[in-house]
């Protein structure tokens, strides 16, 4: 049994005819071609497939299309601005804080959202907000530091 | 389908450079390994595979330095059976010590043959022009020719020796510099297509029917209800069975609709097998012998015998096994995350009845293997159900495949009898395998008495490499049974190891370990500990300290110093980051990690079940290079990892005096 679905995807407006169990992950990488977030577990427990749902971090591996039925999606393709990339990207970069670069996108939405709430996080602030998320590759201890540094970046700007 | 020929010639006009044979102990058929085309862009070819150590970048760094072209001239071709050179795979930490000195090889000899298009074009002598930055420079004379010029028009090509001299480490520019990573903004952005992001037009989305057990039959299959579902079909072929959709929940719901009748054998569980590990090995198999074992023991003061354990553990790459699968006019075609794609591409011939010419395996660079992807199965399942569906198939194993029908790292019991004297020199020492493997087996110290043997098993479980094979095991035997060697001595841990290690880089690393932790010059606070290990493994030299804090029984690793002697550096930013990173993913075994399975079936199949390191357990971590430049340079993939559980060990032994033998290491209330 099908639905139709609306979704708000980084700005664009999508009618998705689906399943509505159906996961937002397998719809955004199968439908909407947007292949940033990553499948890793199935069960909300590696944070790969993380997006933002109405800007919270969302699990779309866990999360059925038909719940999120006219909620803004934001994936980590929706994060760059006309060339210029978002202030956790570019701190990603600069702190060269990944490996395989298989986890990268929900670490960066998962710290793109606690940036959201908190621009000065403590250290035991940012474990919190990504200690969901596994880097299997072990690059910890450099995207605690680059998420300082996006925040430091994003308190200049303001 | 594009072939290594036609895409030269997409390339344009060029220069390409042909290595002779002058490397025996390369395991490499003849090939082009780089070629420049008239814009100046240099495609650098080779059969490696980029999983996340950052092959793609210090290769790159190798082959800029010797051709004196600028890196971002540069493009790593990696990882395709038709367009790069025959390579075994990419694993043991080869890359460095064998592949980048033979891509040095092949760009010394481009750079000479630049050199000497130029001087012929200009009717000097080659040794009055330079190279520098992509381009051949007459000083003398002011004039310049850029790489790209310079192969103007032309298609060459040249046989060159492998004895052109290359730029020694000291004198480098490009190696040994923090070049940042190849392509990082397509991961940050999103954009960089993973084995399992790939797609192809027409594609349909697959599953496996798996069993609920190792070694099942399927006896029955009705398939009548899937096979209502609309644009599904089932395939069946003796006891594999999978379904292909037009979407993977659509495949997922055809596989749910199947009915299946599986028969298996009653099989041992992992508990059972460890409890009679020793039963179920071989005779020992002679790794190293010296003098004679009782001899060493009667000139001992202090005897001690201890057996350690270590449990099966799973690579768990974030990114599962994955493949799309492509079978157009009798040609396979393959995207998968492999590290090994010759040798599936060799597979894939031998079971589907074609010749190599006509199957093509392309490795994206892929979520990361930990030498658990040497073998991908879903690279021949995909194309079973492709061969089947006659469309594309992608194929992307669940968590809960990748956890079952991978494979493990070998669950071990290790032995070790030795003999001290009081001044501390030991004098025998012998050791024995079982199951585990033979990396790193071998005596790093000086004990003239040794008997040293692998007891080769057979496990209930599918086991096979993992990251650092045996080495983390056979390092947390001999570590921890050297701390409780020197504990019962009464000496220091760190004194201890050196009273009988004569190998000047392993004190070396050792030293530099313990000065940068302050180790000696320090005391732990309470209920904190201290541990040092090191070691040599595939021409690398490491020491760890570790700092733990134990509250009841849960035990925090607060800080962990690593000194790395792996030759020559060639980039120490990410050396740095395959330091930490080994020792995360060593954490995790040292601490928790433990595969059950029972009957045929893995227990503990999903993150939430099978706890791998995270945020809050990582700890501090220093990485002190120790940069080497008159030596060769060797890998940081593996060796990184090896001395972390037994430093962790022996610092939970410091800080309350329970030694356990066992990884993980789990302590009881």
């Amino acid at each position: 049994m099908t639905k139709s679905v609306r979704l708000a995807v980084n700005g664009v407006r999508h009618n998705i005819v689906a399943d509505p169990g159906r996961s937002l992950l397998s719809v955004l990488r199968e439908e909407l071609k947007l292949t940033g977030a990553k499948y890793g577990c199935g069960e909300g427990a590696c944070g790969a497939c993380t997006v933002l749902i109405d800007g919270r971090p969302g699990r779309s591996c866990v999360v059925a299309v038909g719940s999120v039925d006219g909620k803004a999606i934001t994936t980590i393709e929706g994060l760059e601005r006309a060339g210029r990339l978002h202030p956790v990207q570019q701190a990603f970069l600069d702190e060269d804080a990944l490996q395989c670069g298989y986890c990268t996108p929900g670490m960066i939405l998962t710290a793109v959202a606690l940036l959201d709430e908190n621009r000065n996080p403590a250290e035991a602030d940012i474990i919190r907000a990504l200690d969901g998320n596994i880097c299997r590759c072990g690059a910890y201890g450099r995207i605690v530091r680059a998420v300082r540094r996006a925040a430091e970046a994003i308190r200049r700007q303001a | 389908m594009m072939r290594r020929r036609d895409f030269f010639a997409a390339l344009g006009c060029g220069v390409a450079v042909r290595l002779a044979a002058e490397e025996p102990a390369l395991p490499q058929e003849i090939g082009a390994w780089i070629h420049i085309n008239a814009e100046g862009l240099v495609s650098v070819f080779c059969g490696k595979c980029e999983m996340g150590q950052n092959i793609r970048t210090s290769l790159a760094q190798a082959v800029a330095e010797e051709l004196r072209a600028p890196i971002d001239s540069l493009r790593m071709i990696m990882g395709d059976t038709a367009l790069t050179p025959y390579d075994p795979g990419t694993f043991s930490s080869r890359t460095t010590p064998f592949m980048a000195p033979q891509l040095r090889q092949a760009a010394a000899a481009a750079r000479e043959l630049l050199r000497d298009l130029a001087a012929k074009k200009w009717n000097v002598e080659p040794r009055l022009l330079s190279v520098e930055a992509g381009r051949i420079v007459e000083a003398a004379g002011g004039r310049s020719l850029s790489f790209g010029e310079l192969a103007e028009g032309r298609r060459l090509l040249r046989t060159v020796r492998a004895d052109v001299p290359l730029r020694p480490p000291a004198d480098w520019t490009i190696a040994g510099t923090s070049a940042p990573k190849f392509g990082a903004r397509e991961f940050v952005t999103g954009r960089h297509v993973f084995p399992s992001d790939f797609s192809r037009p027409g594609m349909l989305h697959g599953k496996v029917l798996r069993p609920p057990a190792f070694q099942s039959r399927l006896v029955s299959l009705d398939a009548s209800k899937a096979r209502s579902l609309p644009g599904v079909q089932v395939i069946r072929d003796g006891d594999f069975a999978g379904v292909t959709a037009p979407d993977s929940h659509a495949a997922q719901a055809a596989l749910d609709a199947l009915r299946a009748e599986w028969e298996h054998t009653p099989q041992q569980s992992v508990r059972a097998f460890l409890a009679s590990l020793k039963a179920q090995c071989s005779p020992g198999v002679s790794q190293h012998t010296a003098g004679a074992i009782a001899e060493g023991l009667a000139a001992a003061d202090q005897r001690l015998e201890a057996a350690y354990t270590l449990a099966f553990i799973a690579h768990a790459p974030l990114e599962p096994r994955a493949a799309v699968a492509e079978l157009v006019d009798g040609s396979l075609t393959v995207w998968t995350g492999t590290t090994s794609p010759f040798g599936m591409r060799d597979e894939l011939a031998r079971l589907f009845h074609l010749p190599k010419e006509r199957v093509r395996v392309i490795v994206p660079d892929v979520g990361s293997g930990f030498c658990g992807k040497s073998r991908c199965e879903a690279a021949i399942e995909a194309a079973r159900l492709a061969k089947a569906a006659g469309r594309p198939v992608k194929l992307v194993w669940t968590r809960e495949e990748e956890f079952t029908w991978a494979w493990f790292r070998p669950a071990g019991l290790i032995e070790i009898c030795s003999g001290t004297r009081k001044d501390g020199a030991l004098t025998a020492w012998e050791l024995h395998n079982y199951n585990s493997g033979t990396n790193a087996i071998g005596m790093p110290y000086e004990a003239p008495h040794q008997r040293i043997e692998f007891h080769p098993g057979r496990a209930p479980l599918r086991q096979g490499s993992y990251r650092a094979l045996a080495a983390v095991a056979n390092f947390f035997a001999r570590e921890t049974h050297l701390d409780e060697v020197a504990v019962a001595l009464g000496m220091d841990a760190l004194e201890f190891r050196l009273r009988n290690l004569k190998d000047a880089r392993l004190r070396a690393a050792f030293l530099s370990a313990a000065e940068s932790f302050e180790w000696g010059r320090r005391k732990p606070a309470g209920g904190h500990g201290f541990g040092i290990a090191g070691g040599f493994e595939k021409g690398a030299y490491v020491a760890t300290c570790a700092e733990v804090a134990v509250h009841g029984k849960d035990v925090k690793v607060v800080r962990i110093v690593t000194a790395y002697d792996c030759g020559a550096v060639i980039n120490p930013n990410h050396l740095k980051n395959q330091i930490e990173g080994g020792t995360v993913m060593a954490l995790g075994g040292a601490l928790f990690e433990s595969i059950e399975a029972e009957n045929g079936r893995i227990l503990n199949p999903s993150f939430s079940r099978y706890r791998v390191p995270r945020f809050s357990d990582a700890p501090a971590i220093e990485a002190v290079l120790i940069n080497r430049k008159d030596q060769p340079s060797f890998g940081a993939g593996e060796t990184p990892m090896c001395a972390v559980a037994p430093a962790i060990g022996n610092a939970i032994f410091s800080a309350i005096g329970t030694r356990l033998r066992s990884m993980p290491m789990l302590l009881k209330n």
